[in-house]
């Protein structure tokens, strides 16, 4: 890892991330499918971490590639855990009250055939655009 | 891969769900199945859109047609238009309020817009753990420009102009802040960054800290360049392990990467930053003891002047923001003051992080523009009260602030209208009280708090609060007089009007508010002995339907107390002197002849 | 001097910029009343914590109530100092003081003195609204101090004075909210801290929460017990102080009525510490010397500079704080210990009275002398050389019981041979008198030549640290005066990291010295009081015939019959100690 001594260094390594990111979804004949479990304290004491342990260890068992990654509070601590699923070229679903069954059930479910499943949070916010 | 075509969700909150969206699902199954289309088109039902004014709501994906006040009947409509024909269907649409016009994507719904995250911007988003991520969400491009472009003058000018005032609860405008601690020359000064939050039940600044830290490390950076300081300071309670754990990978991987440390951005300016532990006592979110806290004294207010900014950590002229004021600057700086400040009311600028709790469906953590209603609130974003209950009050501003009510449901939130209603913004923390709250028994819990967590410096909160919990107490017990009521008012005055720090001087803000608004409710628990919500022991009755009694003698067999007498066959009576208020009797009664009055 | 115009009660007045609005209330004649507030002048002494809330003010433009001790005039202000709001506000404030603190006025060491309830009595409180909880703590006793908690009001005084101004760190304010209070680390007893009983936390304490352990009736049993002889000694500041008990200002010189006053309680023999105070400039004056005489002969073992060690507050403190250092004090007892010895071994024996028929009384101005009296070294077989000390305020106290009418007694003098004493015996209850004592004395027989001009204005004065440096006929001999152990700390400091080549250090733990001393007549943090005794300490010492202690004909008369010479075998054994490093207690509380 090098030092960003300059604008230009920041800009370099931000373009370097993204397209390291567009190369890996390429690379995916599918696209690829992006998993992100909210891991703040209250996540957690909900049994976030069960939950990311049991996506990151089936998917590999079953063979699907997922881009695993823990975030912060997604806000709706009436549905914890809460679990964002995103499919190639599709608006992203969150999922809450989601236990190692439910989780197995997005995986079989929604990840390999795109079949929703109870236990969607519509998300009512926006967030603000970035540059 | 996919299996289904279409998607429609139907919102299976509580209040859609009272409002027979289950019938709508079965209808919506029943026509695709008439049609042939049960393995094209997927019916789900979801977690409640908040949206429960208009509900029950169906959303059809992925074109994202948002159906509202759909009934039972509506379903083969919306199969065989929207479904099968591809026409939507235009009566069932939401209606902007405004133009009247019907809107067919549901992104460009005002409704989406009440919720703005921009404090929250990364939350949930980024892996907070991971600073390229936060990088390539824009990261660190404020300090950048900052370094790079902009003179110290010009951050402050640009934090004063987007009118960004603290978050923390007083509200007082960051930028005048950082100019006064930029004007008073030292060869040390300091940036503090405010994590004791304390509030009960409040966890925004938490969940900043633990979703997108390093927006705050940025943030602070900003502030050190802008008044000319190079070491800042975290704040925060020992209770926030991983907010800490994380705070101290981000600090880390700046590090690393040259965002902290010397000559950040070859620019020759230097900061860097530390982390200093609470023990989570309230009135060291008080930025006066916050500063004495790190400094290894005890953790108590002392008066201002001298401001922080003239003399703080270690007499140096230090700058004090919370979590969430600091949240907001990087994306100021990047996006301009004339973005942010069109954002909200005239005098409150920008978005307020809450924590929205109590008996509302849902409970969570809301970010809205100042300016929002509490009806906006409570009603679209937190899917209304409870088991179809009746709305009583909303208390803000956590054990500073006060209780609203129905007539403040309208207000526009924002940090002077809340105080005009006898409630404060305070740091975000949003309690919905049904009918089954008593107001004198939420005055006497948040008294409890302040009573406490007051350091016991000045004699009106160690002492005055001290008093008004025990009066409070009085009265919830059915001892309490008018004379008490007026005692209540004058010394809560007082304490307002003669406590040092902004804790004591808030502090009896919910009784206040609760004098003023529930009124009847403190009379009644005085002259008629009677707490309408159910809730204060002391002032329950158990009666005896003496019509619906057989005279089985179970509950004065049963009755610890030896409170209930009668002649076998004849209706019992309960002596009130002794009852204990246990509940024993009405378990017991088979003819449901006891109630409580 | 830059002014700002404001008006208080409508009153235009120009104020002095950056004075509080207390300040400029007082200096227009407007008294605002305060409770926490406490000022030493000239001290650097201000505590002012804006916790109590009784000064607080009406200031337009202000959302709230301003603290008057803490808020700073502006330009254009108006202030109201009497409006119902204040008023109203005021009262509440201090009926909830009351409603937290215990209505035993009738039976409080403070009754009379307390400034709460003269407070109450100046609003007219005839009543307290709140009832409820109130605060519960067991009573400490410690040799000289009580703490009486239920009774503190968190002004704060005492945590101020025993941190700021003597730097000794006993006491702070711990818990939270109702259950707040000021105590020792842990909530320890007192003795186990590291208190130095110098009792200026009582002598600041505007209630009765911090008294001094009271032994009047002690006394009272001893003097009617026909089985004992009882004696009775007084120390220099207690002249200057007493009268302000009966109504005299404060500076009025009292000696004779004291000794009238004395004599009419019955004690049998009424003598003066200042005796052995010349008793103390022989034997420490000739250690000094000797030291300096080594010193200069090249002696490397010898260590300066001396420091004097008649105060009890202050040797607690080198004992607890430079136990490094435990070799550089004068070996020589205090008066009051110097006075007891020869009480019980050589007047006793003059009189054919046994030891244990002895009670030897002290009236000191001082707290910290109760524990002195009751330390294990001065003590033969249990029996303690002084019995019981008393400070100025507990005489009193006697004076009023007995019945005694102070103000139109006759000036009485002393009993000899223990009562005689010279000008340089009074003055060692100034600051710099011990030190200015002694440099009489040891000034004669270094230079083997006599002084003629006895008065070292160079050594008087009230600032905080002094020194200065005296011609002992051609060997400048340099001194260093502190007083206040916050003071002392500065120059023990400079000593102990080699920055300073004093030959003798006098320190004090009171400030102003014993005439400051916390025995004295409660002063509430009105300085000036203990500035016109300390003017009056010089009077007396002018006054008197004699002004040099080694010239004192009983002085010379106990070494010829008795003593031998200063700092000889029979001095070291009944004039002389050594000290503990009681360092321990420190570190307790770190």
């Amino acid at each position: 890892m090098t030092q960003i001594k300059s604008l230009a260094d920041l800009k370099a390594l931000k373009n370097n991330i993204q397209e390291k990111m567009d190369t890996r979804a390429k690379g995916n004949k599918d696209g690829l499918v992006q998993v992100k479990v909210a891991m703040a304290t209250c996540g957690i004491a909900a049994g976030a971490k069960q939950i990311f342990d049991y996506f990151l260890n089936e998917s590999e068992k079953r063979g699907i590639d997922i881009v695993l990654t823990q975030t912060g509070c997604m806000g709706y601590c009436h549905a914890e855990p809460t679990v964002e699923v995103t499919l190639p070229n599709k608006e992203p679903i969150v999922f809450g009250y989601v236990d190692t069954k439910k989780a197995d059930e997005i995986i079989e479910k929604y990840i390999k055939n795109g079949e929703l499943v109870e236990g969607i949070i519509p998300v009512n916010y926006e967030t603000v655009a970035k540059n | 891969m996919a299996k289904y075509k279409m998607h429609l969700l139907v919102c299976g909150g509580t209040g859609c769900s009272a409002s027979k969206s289950t019938e709508i699902v079965d209808n919506l199954h029943l026509s695709l199945k008439e049609k042939g289309l049960e393995n094209d088109v997927q019916v789900i039902l979801t977690g409640c859109f908040g949206f429960c004014e208009k509900g029950p709501i169906v959303k059809v994906m992925p074109d994202n047609t948002f159906y509202t006040e759909v009934k039972p009947e509506d379903a083969a409509e919306i199969i065989a238009e929207h479904v099968i024909k591809g026409r939507k269907v235009t009566r069932l649409l939401y209606t902007d309020p405004e133009n009247k016009e019907h809107i067919a994507d549901a992104k460009h719904m005002g409704f989406y817009k009440k919720q703005l995250r921009i404090a929250l911007r990364n939350c949930g988003f980024i892996d907070p753990e991971n600073i390229e991520e936060y990088i390539s969400n824009d990261g660190y491009a404020a300090i950048a420009k900052v370094l790079t472009e902009m003179a110290s003058e010009e951050v402050i000018n640009e934090i004063k102009l987007s009118g960004l005032r603290g978050r923390g609860g007083g509200g007082f405008p960051t930028g005048v802040k950082w100019e006064i601690a930029s004007k008073n020359h030292a060869d040390q000064k300091y940036v503090v960054c405010n994590a004791d939050e304390g509030d009960p039940g409040a966890f925004m600044d938490r969940s900043i800290l633990e979703g997108d830290p390093h927006s705050v490390i940025e943030a602070m950076t900003i502030n050190g360049f802008a008044i000319g300081a190079t070491k800042g300071l975290i704040y925060i309670r020992a209770e926030y392990p991983l907010a800490i754990h994380r705070l101290q990978i981000a600090i880390g991987q700046a590090r690393e990467y040259g965002l902290l440390g010397k000559n950040i951005f070859g620019s020759g300016f230097d900061f860097d930053i530390e982390l200093r532990y609470g023990a989570g006592a309230f009135v060291c979110g008080e930025e006066t003891a916050l500063i004495h806290s790190m400094e290894g004294q005890r953790g108590e207010p002392t008066f201002k002047p001298p401001f922080p900014a003239q003399s703080g950590y270690l007499q140096k002229p230090t700058n004090v923001n919370n979590v969430e004021t600091y949240a907001n600057i990087p994306i100021i700086i990047l996006k301009g003051a004339n973005w942010f400040n069109k954002i909200g009311t005239e005098k409150s600028k920008g978005t307020k992080v809450f924590a929205l709790a109590g008996q509302i469906n849902n409970v969570g953590l809301i970010e809205v523009p100042m300016g929002i209603t509490l009806r906006e609130v409570i009603y679209e974003i937190g899917g209304g009260i409870k088991n179809g209950r009746a709305f009583k009050a909303v208390q803000t501003g956590g054990p500073s602030g006060g209780c609203l009510t129905e007539k403040h449901l309208d207000t526009p939130i924002d940090y002077d209208n809340l105080i005009a209603a006898g409630s404060m913004m305070g740091s975000g923390g949003m309690v919905v009280m049904d009918d089954t709250s008593c107001m004198v028994s939420i005055a006497k819990f948040y008294l409890e708090f302040t009573v406490e967590e007051s350091c016991g410096k000045c004699t009106p909160c160690r002492v005055g609060n001290k008093r008004l919990h025990e009066i409070l107490e009085k009265i919830t017990k059915g001892n309490g007089t008018m004379e008490d009521l007026e005692a209540l008012r004058n010394l809560a005055g007082v304490i307002k009007d003669t406590a040092l720090c902004g804790l004591g001087q808030t502090s009896p803000n919910p009784v206040l508010s609760t004098l003023d608004n529930f009124w009847d409710e403190y009379v009644e628990h005085v002259k008629d002995k009677k707490c309408r919500a159910g809730v204060c022991k002391s002032l329950m009755r158990y009666v005896i339907d003496k019509d619906a009694c057989v005279g089985c003698t179970a509950c004065a067999r049963n009755c610890p107390v030896n409170a209930i007498s009668g002649e076998k066959k004849m209706p019992h009576v309960i002596n009130d002197e002794l009852c204990i208020k246990c509940g024993a009797c009405i378990e017991r009664c088979k003819f449901n002849a006891i109630s409580i009055k | 001097m830059e002014y700002v115009n404001i008006i208080i009660d409508d009153k235009p007045i120009k104020a002095e910029k950056g004075q509080t609005i207390l300040k400029a209330a007082r200096q227009a004649g407007i008294g605002i009343p305060t409770l926490c507030y406490y000022e030493l002048n000239g001290q650097q002494l201000e505590n002012r914590p804006g916790g109590c809330r009784v000064c607080v003010v009406e200031v337009s433009g202000r959302k709230n109530l301003a603290p008057a001790c803490a808020t700073e005039v502006m330009e254009g202000m108006e202030i109201k100092t009497h409006s119902l709001r204040v008023v109203n506000a005021r009262r509440t404030v201090v009926e909830l003081l009351l409603s937290d603190h215990p209505a035993s006025c009738l039976i409080c060491s403070k009754s009379g003195n307390c400034e709460l309830q003269s407070l109450a009595q100046k609003l007219g409180i005839r009543d307290i609204p709140f009832k409820g909880e109130q605060s519960m703590y067991k009573k400490d006793f410690s040799p000289a101090i009580i703490r009486e908690m239920n009774k503190c009001i968190m002004c704060r005084r005492c945590e101020t004075v025993c941190n700021k101004l003597q730097t000794v760190g006993a006491l702070s304010a711990v818990n939270r909210g109702f259950m707040a209070v000021v105590a020792p680390a842990f909530e320890q007893d007192l003795a186990q801290s590291p208190c130095t009983m110098c009792g200026q936390c009582v002598q600041a304490c505007p209630v009765g929460a911090l008294s001094e352990v009271n032994q009047t009736r002690q006394v009272i049993q001893a003097i009617n017990n026909p089985a004992k002889k009882v004696v009775v000694q007084t120390a220099p500041a207690v002249r200057v102080a007493l009268g302000e008990e009966f109504g005299m200002e404060p500076g009025t010189i009292v000696t004779g009525k004291m000794a009238a006053a004395l004599r009419r309680i019955g004690f049998d023999y009424v003598f003066d510490t200042d005796f052995a105070a010349d008793l103390t400039i022989m034997e420490e004056g000739t250690e000094l010397l000797g030291r300096i005489s080594k010193f200069m002969a090249g002696d490397k073992s010898v260590r300066l500079p001396i420091l004097t060690s008649c105060c009890p507050g202050w040797v607690n403190f080198f004992e607890t704080n430079y136990s490094d250092m435990l070799d550089v004090p004068s070996t020589a007892k205090s008066p009051q210990q110097m006075f007891g010895a020869i009480a019980k071994n050589y007047w006793a024996e003059k009189i054919g009275v046994k030891r244990e028929d002895m009670i030897v009384v002290s009236i000191m101005p001082c707290v910290a002398k109760k524990f002195e009296c009751q330390r294990d070294e001065f003590k033969e077989n249990g029996n303690p050389d002084v019995d019981y000390s008393l400070t100025t305020r507990e005489l009193a106290e006697l004076i009023k019981q007995f019945n005694i009418d102070f103000n139109t007694l006759p000036d009485e003098d002393f009993d000899n041979p223990l009562g005689a004493s010279t000008g340089a015996a009074v003055i060692f209850g100034a600051t710099g008198g011990v030190i200015e004592a002694a440099t009489r004395t040891a000034y004669e027989i270094f230079t083997k030549k006599k002084l003629d001009k006895v008065d070292f204005n160079a050594l008087r004065g009230l600032d905080g640290v002094r020194s200065a440096t005296v011609d002992f006929d051609g060997t400048p001999i340099h001194i260093g005066i502190a007083h206040g152990l916050g003071n002392a700390r500065k120059l023990l400091d400079m000593v102990r990291n080699g920055e300073a080549n004093f030959h003798a250090i006098e320190v004090m733990a009171c400030p102003g010295g014993c005439v400051g001393g916390a025995g004295q007549p409660f002063h509430h943090g009105d300085f000036s009081k203990v500035e016109k005794r300390f003017e009056a300490i010089y009077r007396e010492d002018e006054g008197k015939p004699i002004r040099k202690s080694h010239e004192n004909p009983y002085i010379k008369q106990l070494y010829e019959e008795f003593l031998g010479e200063p700092c000889g075998e029979k001095s070291h054994h009944l004039l002389h100690t050594h000290y503990f490093d009681k360092s321990k207690q420190v570190e307790v509380e770190a």
